[in-house]
Parts: structure tokens; C-alpha cells; sequence
């Protein structure tokens, strides 16, 4: 042989034996020094976690009829944001995605266009933003396999969504108490500190307004978690664990079905015969509340129907929710609507003008007219009758007798401050005692939204005065002495704005001018007043309760403050109210009524409002001597309070006891004392004695 | 050709041979004592490949097939008969007397070109993007490109000792094979690493490429020769690339190794979960049929190119190591049989097929942890695949036919 071959040859054994001397390196690296970090990827490689949403708790009444019901579908949704930044529009996406979920690529395209003026359905109504569901029941292989192949389907996700449904027992739609679900915003993720990795996403439901959103997180449960086995095709092979999602917890609330649709049915005729009078009344409220601070019945005028929400809402549909010429009716006029309570106020004057030192067994003048501050009020059209009692002037509602009290506890009160030039004036007597029934400030009920009223104190009239001089309506720039009475009243504004004067206070004392309160403020303080002076934060809410019956939290109206008048005052106010139902303002309204089965005391209300007829308003109890539910009722823009709103309470009244031909919504006029049953079954029963 | 000619003369006489024709059938059966000077060595290792192959074989297809609801066997039949047949032809060729292969030589590297010519017209099959493969009746396929390892090294063999025993003055002490005998090397293999590249085949190119410089360099050659090869090579890279002869492809695999993460998903997805595969087997491996990564099929072409991540997730480093071991004995009985051949010719076959075997098992067991570019080329005895199988047996048969001439004349 060669020599050189032989050399080279053993080359060659040097080489071989240099190669495998490498393998076996490189496999002692990989395999025994950095093996664990690769078994962790290995494990991870062939897990997917897939979340797994909770179904969403119901929302009860206080006999367990469901108001709000969910169950969970596999939903496959197209967001087209995401498709549209696509080179083909995302066309190829659909394509795919077509026989997948058993369309026709044409039908399938139809339903995520959006829908404009030329495009009728099939079309999406909803905001472009928001992911469109294309099919609303795919099985759970569909749904992995579109999950798992996001590279193939950008944009589509299929996951399990709640759908809502609204049962409405009885006719019960408290649609604003409610509240709705739509697609978390990014702000709402970030707020509500949700982690990564719990199913909320853009697509996942919360709840936006109501009951929904006040309860979102308990109603929400927690998700789940399926870790299924998937191979490199994404293909899922099994399922080896994963955690199961814990369903949110039922919202068990104090509404009654029965009352709530009798509230409905009043509120909405008192509207009809309003409009019937040639009136506008396009808004309206009906709250009845236990004097324990239970809402039992909360109706706002115009009602819709809730489930609106849940299939993408088109523009003109969100419209007219939300559009004051339609009414607004996704607001909830109950805790946000703000009017001019008129004549109920004088309950607050009174309890003022007593605590100031008018004596309560005293006689007040209540002539046809007042002068003040170079103004005549008039006791709307009434002639001169004499002096009366506070009870007398409750029960005819004399205005005059209040504008004297408003004038003269100004001219006790202070003088020098009412030239208001600092936010930290101290606050009239009048204004003080208006506070302290819960006036002019939020009463704390469990619903997200919720308007504060007004009650012109010092400090509020200084900011009112500063945000509209010369800013906000800027009265200095648009006010003339000599133009037209808007204008002259500008004029005023810009120069006097700032003062507390002897006219505005006597206005304030019958709960008109700058006076303004919520139907459920008003509720409250009458609640307050009927049972013996405990100002409650209201509740709906009476308890959560897990899917499996568990009362995971009662709910318990928390005590907010004690009216500062003594039991034996207010006694004397209620006396004085059923008086008014009796013999006063509100015995035509009530004339016929059995109250010698139910004693009904309340207020009447005749807010007059500039440019427009007056707000009506009617506030009662019921019995007389041992109050168990005030029922109010607010319509503006419906005349006087004995004319619109007390008809309406009187039907409510009717509804709660069975009186007038109606039958008794809840037996013996009282509602259930203790909680429906849920069992882990789901079946809930009602509370011993009641039906649903 | 006049070469086949001259190859009788540094042989025994022709009578020597021709006076049993039937050789090969009785030979098998005769109580001949060939058999006691088999490389026993050598056939064990191999058998234990084969063994360990056909078992990884199933081991890496039974799942899927489980899944689709196919007979979970399919592989491990075919694998099983594959080896089977390769042992039979292993035991044919180890017959075969040398001086019938130089016989054979031209025919065995006619029939390879002759394939290769076929996968590129409308017979031949496209598996991954590469027409590699002929159809035959009954559902077998044959992929040429395996053969024509053989055929080089047989080729290459045969005309560095059939020119140089020709042009040789036995005294005159030669120091190597002239240029020219160079080559008329290169043109002949030329034919047969252009066909396989064009098909495109880069795993297997680039073995017939160094194989045919590795037998380049053991025929003697000159050093200075060497260097002169090896500027011409390198200008041939330049001008592949410049000239975009080298597809997309596999340029993308062969930077992908260097940086796999930089496209996890696509290009270097392989590169990852094969060293993902063999790093979560650990010191003893998941088990046999146990592998997380085989079950879920993450890593791609399993059961053929990256069949050494299953042994790697399954056995553990002790059974990587085994197999690296056993590829290692294959190689080092193939040079000692080389070492050994008496004749230029004998060495020259014995060493291209451990050249073959060497640089292949490196190539393939380097991709999968990752020190090498991804190409494709099976693991030899272990990845499934018939043609291959084939091939290494009649390689292995090669190695003692040249084992066995050593033996008949010691």
C-alpha cells in the first residue's frame, strides 16, 4: 500500500474518533446538563391551557324569580379590526372559516359587513370595534381547532360567551336596575386590576351599568382552566387537567316581581293620561322602598327591553337609548333623573323652621300673597286663609306660610355670609336640615349611577356663580338689563349671582328653584320619616348566594345617618300627611280609597318648572301608624302632583295590599322576611308562603 | 471500455472464478468455512442498529397511526421487512468476489445515473419539495439518490485503481495519482452529484461530495493537489451561490442552525424541538414508547430524518450515547477492513463507505442537537425508509466481500 493512504488513513481515525468524542459532548450538554430546562419545555409544548369562562349568576327577585338568567354557548366571533389590516381584507381568513362553521363563504361575509344606511341585513348593527358573532352555537372541536390555529384564523376566536336572557316574571322589566353586559373596554380591565390569564378579555361580557355592574365581580365567578394535550398541528389529543371554573354567585334582590310590574303599569298610565292632558311628560319615576331601606319596586319611564344589548347594538338603536328626545330610557330616571321636588320639601322646611325655634304648636299666617325681597309670591292662586298649623299648612300645602318661614330664617341666619364669596360660607339652617334628610348628596344605593340633587347651600351657590359668570353659561357676557327675561334674569346672575338672597331662600323653602332631588332621595327621606328618623343607604341587593345555595353575603341597607328631629316630631308629620290624604291636597286623588283597611299618608308635590308645566309629585306611606313601604312617584313636565303622580301611587298602593279590585301582590301587603332556596340543583324555591 | 479489460491483470487468472458459475446460491449453502472469517464485529453492530431502529421506527409512528385510527404496526412491518431484504443483500454482495464488483462497478454507476435521470422526468415522485423518488407498482418507491453513494464509491474505487495499476511501474514508487487521473475522477462522479443536487437532495450531495474528496485524498494524492482542489471548491461555492443555484430553502435551513430562535415557528422550528426532544430525555430517557414529544408528533419527519431525537427523548443519554457508539464501531471496523485490503481498490471501497457512514451519522445526529445545519439525510440502519436501508446493506455487504478476499488470501 501507498503511504501516504496509510497516513492518511489514520488521519481518519483521529477525525472519527474526534467526531464522536463531539456527539457525546454535546449530548452530555443538552441531555444531562441542561435536561430539566428541557423537559420544562417539552411539558410546555404540548399543553395548552384553554380558559374556561364561568357562567354568570343570576339576578332574583326577592321570591327567587329570575329577572336576569345566563347560560353559556360556544360562540365564534370575527373581529374585523383585525381582518381589515389584512392584505386581502381578510378574506382567505373567511374562507376558511366558512365551512368550518357550516356557511356559505357569501352568507358568512354578509353577516360581519357592517350595516350603513345602503346596507340592510344581513349586516352587523354593532360597533365596528367590537368582535362580530358569526355562529352562536359551534361544538367544542370547532371552536379548539379555530383556538388553536390563531396563525390560520387571525382575528376569529371562539370561546364560550354567556348569554343573557330576561325572563321578566309577572311583566317585571326594571331593565335600567338591571343593567347590561357588553365587552370590557381596556380602561375597565386596567380598573378592575383583572390579571392576565382570567378569561376577561375585550370579548369577554361585564357588566356596564346597574345591578350588572354593581355586582360584576361576585356575578362573574372565576374562570377556569382546560389543559388539554395538543400536537404540533395543534390537534387536541386529551385532556390532562386543568381547573374548573367556579360559576359567579346568584344576586338575590329585595325587587318584587309583582309590585315592580304594578309600579310599571301605574307609572306608564299616569304618563298616558298626562300626555292624553296635552303635556309632554316624556320622563318618569315610581320607587317603593321598605322603611327598612329595601328597594321592593323601582320603574323608570321610558322602559326598553334589555336584551337589546345583546346582539350588537346598531347606531339608531343606541340612540334612541340614550336620546333625550326619545327619553332616554336607558337612564335610570329613579337615581339620575334630578327635579324639583315642590311640596314633599316641606317636610325638610318644617323640621328646619322647627329646630330653628319656631314653636311646632304655633300659628302661621297664610295670606294669598308674600312680598319678599321686592318680589310677590303668590300661594298658587289660593285666597287668604288665615292663620293655620304647621299640620294645616302641610295638609292644604300652603306656600305662603313657607315663604315667610324661608324669608325670616334668612333674616335670622347669618346676614353677613349670604353675600357668598368663599366655598366655605357655612350653611343655612334651611340648607342644613335639607342635608341632613339625604338631600343633596348621593344616598349610597348599590346601582353605579346616581345623581347627587341639588340643595343650595352656600358653598354650592359660590361654585355655581364662579362656573357660570363668566364661563360655563356665562350669564356676564349674554345677560342685558333691557333684553329678554332670560336675559334680564342673566343680567341679574352676573351681578348678584353670588349673593344668598331673601327670594331664592324662600323659594328653597318650597322645594323649588335650585331645589332638586331624585325620586330615590326623595324615597329615602320618607322612608326616614316613616320609620322614626333612620336615613338608610339603600339596598336592591338582599344577598349572594352560590350556585350551590351557599348565602355567601347578606346584604343589609347600612344605617347612613338619624334625621336630627325627634320621634315624637315626626310622629307628628306623619299625622299631618295623612291628613293631607284625608281631608288635603291629595283626598280627590285618594277620594274612594279603602283607608280604613290601609291608613295612606303622603305629600303632594307641584313643582313649577320655567318653560315648562310642572314636575308631579306624590310621596307616601302606608300604614299611617306603623309604615312599612313609602311609595313615590315623579313625573315632570305632568301638572300638578294630585293630578298625575298620586293616581299612580294610589294603583301602587292597590297592587301592594290587593285593595280596589287588584289582588294583593304579596300576602297580607308584606313582603318575604326570609331568602328564596337555591338548591345545588339550581331549583329555586320560594320563600315559605310565597309564590313566584 | 478498455479498463474493464485490464482489471485481470493484477487479479488471479480468469479461470480462477469461472470454474464455479452458480457461485453465489452454493456457496450460501456449502459448509464452506467463510463463514468463521466474517467481521463479526461489524455485523453485530450493525444487526444491534437495525434492531434499534426497526423498535424507534415504532416507537416514533405508532401514536399517530393509533390517532388516525390506522394499524399502529404499519411502520414497524415495513420497517421489520426492510431490514429482513437488507440483510439478505448485505449477505449476496458479501459473496460477491471483488473482482466480479470491479465487474459491476460501471453497470451499478450506469443504473444510478439512469435513475436519477428518471425522478427528474414526470415517473418520478415529489416528496417535501424534492422529486427524489420512483414509483413502482404495488406501492414501493426507490430513491436513487441512495444508490448512487454505492455507485460513487464503487465508481471512484475502480478508476483511481484501474488508472493508476495501469500507468504504474510497480518499482517506480509513484507518490500518487496524476491531475489528470484526479480528474477523470471528479468527471465521472460529477454526473451523479450534479443529478442528486438538481433533484434537490443537498443532504446526500453533500456526502457523495465528501466522500468522493475523502477517497480524493486516501488515493495518495499529492498534498499540493489538495490545496489546488480545494480553491477550485471553494470557487465552485462562490459561484453557487452568486448564481442562486443553491434554492431558498436550504440556504434558510442552513442559517436557521446558527440562530433557530429567530424564527421558532418556521424555518427553525426543527432545529428547536429536536434539541427540545432530546434534552427532555435526561441521563436515562422517558422510556421506549413513552416520549412526550413522539406522541404529540412535534418534531417533524420523525420516523426518518430526525429519528435520533425519539432515542434521545426515550433512552436518555445512555441510549443516545449506545447508538453514537455502535455508528462508531460500524465506522472503525469499516477503516480497520480498509486498512487491511490488500489491494488499492478494496481500501478505496472500504473507506468512501466509512466516510459515507461517518460523515452521514454526524451529519444527521449534529442537526438534531443541533451543531449542524438541518439537511435532509437519514440516520444509516436506524431512520425508516426501504432505499436507505438497502443501500447500508449492500454497503455493509461490500465492507465483507472486501473483509472476506483479505481472509481467502491470508
Amino acid at each position: 500500500m501507498i503511504s501516504a493512504s496509510r497516513r492518511r488513513m489514520l488521519v481518519l481515525y483521529v477525525v472519527v474518533a474526534s467526531l464522536l468524542i463531539t456527539l457525546g459532548g454535546r449530548l452530555w450538554y443538552i441531555q444531562v446538563m441542561n435536561g430539566t430546562s428541557y423537559v420544562k419545555l417539552a411539558s410546555a409544548n404540548q399543553t395548552r391551557n384553554i380558559v374556561v369562562p364561568a357562567v354568570r349568576g343570576q339576578i332574583l327577585d326577592d321570591v327567587g324569580d329570575p329577572l336576569v338568567t345566563n347560560r353559556t354557548k360556544l360562540v365564534v366571533s370575527v373581529d374585523m379590526m383585525t381582518l381589515s389590516q389584512r392584505k386581502d381584507g381578510g378574506d382567505s381568513v373567511l374562507r376558511r372559516l366558512a365551512p368550518m362553521i357550516n356557511l356559505p363563504y357569501d352568507t358568512l361575509k354578509e353577516k360581519v359587513r357592517l350595516c350603513t344606511a345602503k346596507v340592510k341585513q344581513p349586516c352587523w348593527a354593532g360597533s365596528p370595534y367590537q368582535p362580530i358573532p358569526v355562529d352562536e352555537n359551534v361544538s367544542d372541536q370547532v371552536a379548539l381547532q379555530i383556538m388553536e390555529e390563531q396563525d390560520q384564523f387571525p382575528g376569529v376566536t371562539a370561546q364560550a360567551q354567556g348569554v343573557v336572557t330576561y325572563p321578566m316574571p309577572h311583566g317585571a322589566n326594571p331593565a335600567q336596575v338591571l343593567g347590561y353586559l357588553q365587552p370590557a373596554t381596556t380602561e375597565q380591565l386596567k380598573k378592575d386590576h383583572l390579571p392576565a390569564g382570567t378569561g376577561y378579555s375585550t370579548a369577554d361580557l361585564v357588566g356596564q351599568a346597574g345591578l350588572e355592574e354593581q355586582y360584576n365581580q361576585a356575578l362573574t365567578g372565576t374562570t377556569g382552566t382546560d389543559t388539554v394535550s395538543v400536537n404540533a398541528a395543534g390537534d387536541v389529543t386529551g385532556t390532562v387537567g386543568g381547573t374548573a371554573a367556579k360559576p359567579g354567585d346568584n344576586l338575590v334582590t329585595s325587587i318584587n316581581s309583582k309590585i315592580q310590574a304594578d309600579a310599571q303599569d301605574a307609572l306608564n298610565s299616569a304618563i298616558k293620561k298626562a300626555r292624553e292632558a296635552g303635556n309632554d311628560a316624556n320622563q318618569g319615576a315610581a320607587v317603593v322602598m321598605t322603611t327598612t331601606g329595601r328597594v321592593v319596586a323601582m320603574a323608570s319611564y321610558p322602559d326598553y327591553n334589555p336584551s337589546v344589548w345583546t346582539n350588537g347594538l346598531s347606531q339608531s338603536q343606541f340612540d334612541a337609548l340614550f336620546g333625550q328626545s326619545d327619553g332616554a330610557p336607558a337612564i335610570n330616571w329613579t337615581t339620575q333623573g334630578q327635579y324639583a321636588p315642590g311640596s314633599t320639601w316641606k317636610v325638610t322646611s318644617t323640621a328646619a323652621a322647627v329646630s330653628d325655634g319656631f314653636p311646632l304648636d304655633g300659628q302661621y299666617n297664610c295670606p294669598a300673597t308674600v312680598d319678599i325681597g321686592g318680589h310677590t309670591y303668590k300661594n298658587d292662586g289660593e285666597p287668604n286663609q288665615g292663620d293655620m298649623s304647621f299640620a294645616e299648612a302641610l295638609i292644604q300645602s300652603c306656600d305662603t306660610v313657607y315663604y315667610n318661614l324661608g324669608y325670616e330664617m334668612w333674616q335670622r341666619d347669618n346676614p353677613h355670609a349670604n353675600v357668598v364669596t368663599s366655598a366655605s360660607a357655612p350653611v343655612q339652617k334651611m340648607q342644613k336640615e335639607a342635608l341632613a334628610w339625604g338631600f343633596g348628596k348621593t344616598t349610597g344605593i348599590d346601582l353605579p349611577e346616581e345623581a347627587s340633587g341639588t340643595v343650595p347651600t352656600r358653598e354650592w351657590l359660590y361654585y355655581y356663580w364662579k362656573d357660570n359668570a363668566h364661563q360655563g353659561q356665562n350669564w356676564c357676557k349674554y345677560g342685558k338689563a333691557d333684553g329678554t327675561y332670560v336675559q334680564q334674569i342673566e343680567y341679574q346672575d352676573c351681578k348678584s349671582g353670588n349673593v344668598w338672597e331673601p327670594g331664592q331662600a324662600a323659594i328653597a323653602a318650597i322645594g323649588q328653584g335650585y331645589d332638586l332631588a331624585t325620586p330615590l332621595q326623595l324615597t329615602n327621606a320618607y322612608v326616614a320619616l316613616a320609620n322614626g328618623g333612620t336615613l338608610y343607604q339603600p339596598r336592591i341587593g338582599q344577598a349572594l348566594v352560590s350556585p350551590s345555595g351557599q348565602v355567601v353575603k347578606q346584604i343589609t341597607p347600612p344605617v347612613a345617618a338619624h334625621l336630627p328631629a325627634s320621634s315624637g316630631f315626626l310622629s307628628y308629620l306623619r299625622s299631618a300627611l295623612a291628613g293631607v290624604v284625608t281631608q288635603g291636597t291629595a283626598a280627590g286623588a285618594f277620594s274612594g280609597f279603602p283607608l280604613n283597611k290601609v291608613c295612606v299618608g303622603g305629600k303632594t308635590g307641584t313643582a313649577q318648572v320655567m318653560g315648562k308645566v310642572a314636575t308631579s309629585v306624590f310621596a307616601s306611606f302606608a300604614p299611617c301608624n306603623d309604615p312599612q313601604y313609602v311609595v313615590v312617584v315623579m313625573i315632570p313636565d305632568s301638572g300638578y302632583g294630585a293630578d298625575s303622580s298620586a293616581p299612580a301611587v294610589r294603583q301602587i298602593w292597590d297592587g301592594i295590599y290587593g285593595l280596589e279590585g287588584h289582588q294583593a301582590a304579596v300576602p297580607g301587603g308584606q313582603v318575604p322576611k326570609s331568602l328564596p332556596q337555591i338548591a345545588s340543583t339550581g331549583k329555586i324555591t320560594a320563600p315559605k308562603g310565597y309564590s313566584g | 471500455m478498455s479498463v474493464t479489460q485490464r482489471s485481470y491483470g493484477g487479479g488471479p487468472r480468469p479461470g480462477a472464478f469461472r470454474s464455479r458459475p452458480r457461485s453465489m446460491i452454493t456457496r450460501v449453502t456449502s459448509r464452506d468455512s467463510r463463514l468463521r472469517h466474517l467481521d463479526w464485529i461489524l455485523i453485530a453492530a450493525v444487526l444491534a442498529l437495525c434492531a434499534l431502529g426497526v423498535l424507534l421506527v415504532y416507537s416514533a409512528t405508532e401514536p399517530s397511526l393509533v390517532q388516525r385510527g390506522a394499524n399502529p404496526h404499519t411502520y414497524l412491518d415495513k420497517q421489520a421487512i426492510f431490514v429482513v431484504i437488507g440483510l439478505v443483500m448485505m449477505a449476496l454482495v458479501s459473496l460477491v468476489d471483488h473482482r466480479q464488483l470491479r465487474v459491476f462497478a460501471p453497470v451499478v454507476y450506469g443504473a444510478a445515473v439512469l435513475g436519477l435521470l428518471v425522478v427528474l422526468t414526470p415517473l418520478g415522485a415529489t416528496v417535501n419539495g424534492a422529486a427524489g423518488w420512483i414509483d413502482l407498482p404495488g406501492g414501493f418507491q426507490i430513491e436513487p439518490s441512495e444508490y448512487a453513494k454505492i455507485a460513487l464509491i464503487l465508481m471512484t474505487a475502480l478508476l483511481f485503481s484501474e488508472l493508476r495499476e495501469g500507468a504504474r511501474d510497480p518499482s517506480a514508487g509513484r507518490p500518487g495519482p496524476s491531475l489528470r487521473e484526479v480528474g477523470i475522477v471528479i468527471a465521472c462522479g460529477a454526473p451523479l452529484i450534479g443529478l442528486v443536487i438538481i433533484e434537490p437532495a443537498l443532504g446526500i450531495s453533500m456526502v457523495l461530495v465528501v466522500v468522493l474528496a475523502g477517497m480524493i485524498l486516501l488515493s495518495g494524492i499529492q498534498l499540493r493537489w489538495v490545496l489546488i482542489l480545494l480553491a477550485v471548491a471553494a470557487a465552485g461555492v462562490i459561484a453557487a451561490l452568486s448564481l442562486n443555484l443553491v434554492k431558498g430553502y436550504q440556504l434558510t435551513r442552513f442559517s436557521s442552525f446558527l440562530h433557530p430562535s429567530s424564527d421558532a415557528a418556521g424555518s427553525g422550528y426543527n432545529a428547536i424541538q429536536a434539541k427540545i426532544a432530546i434534552g427532555s430525555g435526561g441521563m436515562f430517557g422517558q422510556g421506549l414508547f413513552h416520549g412526550q414529544s413522539v406522541s404529540g408528533s412535534y418534531v417533524p419527519a420523525q420516523s426518518t430524518d430526525f429519528i435520533f431525537t425519539v432515542a434521545g427523548q426515550e433512552l436518555g443519554f445512555v441510549g443516545a450515547v449506545v447508538i453514537v457508539a455502535l455508528l462508531g464501531v460500524v465506522v472503525v471496523r469499516a477503516l480497520r477492513i480498509a486498512t487491511r485490503a490488500d489491494d488499492s481498490f478494496g481500501m478505496l471501497v472500504a473507506a468512501g463507505i466509512a466516510i459515507w457512514f461517518l460523515f452521514q451519522a454526524f451529519v444527521n445526529v449534529g442537526m438534531t442537537v443541533g451543531i449542524m445545519p438541518i439537511t435532509g439525510l437519514p440516520l444509516p440502519f436506524i431512520s425508516y425508509g426501504g432505499s436507505a436501508i438497502f443501500a447500508d446493506m449492500i454497503a455493509v455487504g461490500l465492507l465483507l466481500s472486501v473483509h472476506h478476499k483479505r481472509q481467502v488470501f491470508e
